[in-house]
């Protein structure tokens, strides 16, 4: 395909050959594969500037006191920390694994809009730019928390507008790079390839996609109602102006739980992959992991008041989003039982992406567990608001989506980069993690518990031990993370050729490993054959 | 202060909830409970089942794949109805004890709690109407917490847990909060009480507790939404009396604030200059 490009006159067809040199190679980005990397490195960086925030915070609570910070910095930290791990590290790395995978599990060449691709990513480093530098104006970033309530978040200086404008870049990049995925599974598969056989992570990307697109617009909404609000005196949450405080808890939350599944659904559809591979073993009721999927999505839009319990709420409401939160209990057991089932009878080896599949399988249901607690109304009153719901979402999100992307990353980096990479590395990778994961969260159920209030810079001295135990965790987690760098520099430098199938002797279904590695630069130029 | 020597934040043994001093909070506690040794039921079994699968099938030991083990509708029904069962098993006692956490009618004694950034006000209705005051941080506390104080918090008493003015209320009463904030969402909360609920700008929530007879004594808690710089900072004690004791609690109160209002001798006749500094609390 190798052509001059000096000589070429017919600048349409380049996009057919080799990629461009240089800088122009990432800025004028269409390739998904180019894409996908570069939503991957960025969401790596932003885990790192996240994971600082997250060391600062945990340094001032290593002991009671405040030594290093001023309360009002250490409450940018925690609201900063959630804002740009949320947006700039979990969605993005799932974004990105979107633009590298999909295109190769359902056969097609590339994404379906493939300049909007481009345009997708490239608004996120404008957008953190956005965000981050109000760490540096007078007045500082965000500083009442990522949910950003009224009328705290409204008592900001210039950040309010910084934030709002940096929200509003976010959700066009996730919007758009969710109508690329949708328009990509509906029109570009393989021939042959219905619905139905498409594989998991592809599903569970089709659902998150519907998700973002029917949310990301309630978050702009509420969100432009608290900018009018603060520059142009309008009184949406503002009761002296005869407006509700609580109507945004609502709006916002009507975007957050769903945006709390679109952080986890495409995490399922990557475990759904890898633990079939290395049980070598089909997964276990793939029909029904689809629709528990979607029925996740579906219970995800009516459960939002379970986050407002202590705000006060009509007694049937308060039923009414209990029975509809334990009800998500349902399908997410069913597809916990269905990936102990894959394992049941298979034939189980330990390579990174099987460990890292198994840590997510027991750490997240773990966090299932204290979600089936915090759904229980009477008692979600001495929860809420508590260390016991930090260690729940962390659990889900740590050990839970976290891991899934470290999981995809070591099942599908050699396929990237055509290299294996030091498997004693990734091993020690993951030991490392998974044990300096639990020093870090666990002691949080019984801070909690015990009475520790979450977003606070300062405790009573009782909870001076366990607060010692977690921050220690997190600096040996937060550590931890320069191997996982180190690997895949190295991974991507060199090392032992990786063959098609890289996995030899598991047993990898899908496309992706029908082509070489590293998957050439344009794949599937013609459609493959279903077998 | 009084009973200052009985220094504990709450009944908590240190991980886990503290089973508390009201009715709600031993039910809060009992269901929390009857929750979490369910999950480790469910826990032990699933993990079981896992950790088997990760010991027993094994390539190393030359476990054989059953491919054809994809699907079985049978089984699949099983534990999709099982779960149901279960939540029905936690859903009933818990919708049965939101009724009473809600049930806030026949209250002897009703209090407003306005929350302030950082502070709490607390204006005494029924019996103990006309009694008002602000309940802050105490001085100890609030130098310790300086960044680089100097001071180690632990030589501090009740550190970020004590207040210049604690809430009093009387043992085996029905006291009624009606919450509320000037400023920003606050919530008020007692973990011995099991007592939590925002303080909400143009809204007023309600809350109740009636703490055991026998039980008298301090009970400590914090504000426990974010509130801004000092959120950390805003402690909530509740000083429990008998009623008897909090009668005469009340009377020393208003005869405090009368005085305070009129700090001479009121002589009616006198058209003294206006009292222009004149306290209302």
């Amino acid at each position: 395909m190798a052509h001059d490009h000096a000589a070429d006159t017919t600048h349409h067809d380049d996009h057919h050959g080799e990629p461009a040199h240089g800088i122009k190679r990432w800025l004028f980005a269409t390739n998904h594969k180019d894409i996908g990397t570069m939503y991957l490195v960025f969401s790596l960086t932003m885990f790192f500037v996240g994971g600082a925030m997250a060391m600062i915070i945990r340094a001032e609570l290593f002991k009671p006191g405040l030594q290093l910070v001023d309360p009002a910095f250490f409450n940018q930290m925690t609201t900063m920390h959630a804002l740009v791990m949320i947006f700039g590290a979990v969605m993005p790395a799932f974004v990105g694994l979107a633009n590298w995978m999909i295109p190769l599990q359902v056969g097609a060449p590339d994404m379906a809009l493939p300049r909007m691709n481009n345009f997708s990513f490239w608004i996120l480093p404008f957008a953190f730019t956005i965000l981050l530098s109000t760490l540096f104006i007078p007045g500082g970033a965000p500083a009442g928390g990522w949910t950003m309530y009224p009328p705290l978040f409204l008592q900001g200086g210039n950040y309010v507008a910084m934030a709002i404008f940096a929200i509003h870049l976010l959700g066009a990049s996730s919007i758009m790079g969710a109508i690329n995925v949708i328009v990509t599974i509906m029109n570009m598969r393989a021939p042959g390839m219905n619905l139905l056989k498409m594989p998991l992570f592809c599903w569970s990307w089709l659902i998150t996609a519907y998700l973002l697109i029917a949310v990301m617009p309630v978050l702009a909404g509420a969100v432009t109602m608290l900018l009018t609000d603060h520059y142009f005196g309008t009184s949406f949450f503002n009761a002296a102006g005869g407006g509700d405080p609580v109507m945004f808890e609502h709006v916002f939350w009507f975007f957050g739980h769903p945006e709390v599944y679109i952080m986890i659904l495409p995490a399922f559809g990557i475990i759904s992959e890898i633990l079939p591979t290395f049980s070598r073993k089909p997964l276990f009721g793939a029909t029904s992991m689809i629709y528990a999927i979607a029925s996740i999505a579906f219970l995800s839009f009516i459960v939002w008041g379970h986050h407002m319990f202590v705000d006060g709420m009509p007694l049937a409401a308060q039923v009414f989003f209990m029975m509809s939160t334990m009800l998500i209990a349902v399908p997410t057991g069913v597809k916990v039982f269905n990936w102990t089932a894959t394992m049941w009878k298979g034939s189980l080896s330990f390579e990174p992406p099987m460990l890292f599949a198994l840590s997510f399988l027991f750490l997240f249901t773990i966090g299932g567990f204290s979600g089936v607690m915090l759904a229980i109304v009477p008692v979600d009153f001495q929860y809420n608001q508590t260390y016991f719901v930090v260690a729940h979402f962390h659990y889900v999100l740590v050990p839970g989506a976290v891991f899934a992307i470290m999981a995809a990353v070591y099942y599908w980096l050699p396929k990237w980069t055509g290299n294996m990479y030091s498997m004693g590395l990734a091993k020690t990778h993951f030991w490392l993690s998974t044990i300096f994961v639990n020093v870090l969260f666990f002691p949080q159920h019984f801070l909690g518990l015990a009475g520790m209030p979450r977003r606070i810079p300062d405790y009573a001295v009782q909870f001076s031990d366990w607060n010692m135990v977690s921050s220690i965790g997190a600096f040996g987690f937060g550590l931890s993370q320069i191997l996982f760098v180190i690997v895949i520099v190295q991974c991507a430098r060199g090392g032992k050729k990786a063959s098609a199938e890289v996995w030899d002797g598991a047993a990898p279904t899908g496309l992706e490993w029908t082509i070489p590695s590293p998957a050439p630069y344009h794949s599937f130029a013609v459609a493959p054959e279903l077998k | 202060m009084r009973l200052i020597g009985t220094v504990f934040a709450n009944t908590s043994n240190g991980y886990n909830l503290p089973i508390g001093v009201t009715d709600l909070s031993k039910a809060m506690y009992g269901l929390h409970m009857e929750v979490f040794w369910i999950c480790v039921g469910i826990a032990v079994v699933v993990f079981g089942v896992m950790i088997y699968s990760l010991l027993t099938f094994r390539q190393s030991k030359g476990a054989i794949p059953d491919t054809t083990m994809v699907h079985s509708t049978k089984v699949e029904i099983i534990w999709t109805i099982i779960p149901v069962l279960i939540l029905v098993v936690m859903a009933v006692p818990a919708a049965d004890l939101i009724l009473k956490q809600e049930d806030t009618r026949n209250s002897e004694l009703s209090i407003r709690v306005t929350g302030y950034q950082w502070k709490w006000q607390y204006q005494y209705m029924d019996a103990g109407a006309g009694v008002d005051f602000f309940s802050t941080l105490k001085q100890d506390s609030n130098f310790a917490r300086q960044l680089d104080s100097g001071i180690d918090p632990k030589s501090v008493p009740n550190y970020l847990l004590d207040v210049d003015k604690p809430l009093v209320i009387p043992s085996g009463t029905k006291v009624r909060l009606l919450l509320t904030s000037m400023d920003v969402i606050h919530a008020w909360w007692v973990p011995d009480f099991g007592a939590k609920r925002s303080a909400i700008p143009g809204y007023v929530n309600e809350l109740w507790f009636k703490v055991d007879p026998g039980k008298e004594g301090i009970y400590r808690g914090q504000c426990a939404a974010l509130c801004g710089r000092d959120h950390g900072f805003m402690p909530v004690v509740v000083d429990v009396r008998t009623p008897d004791d909090f009668k005469k609690w009340v009377a020393e109160q208003k005869t405090a604030a009368q005085q305070a209002v009129a700090p001479t001798v009121p002589a009616p006749a006198d058209a003294s200059p206006p009292a222009t500094a004149q306290v209302i609390n």
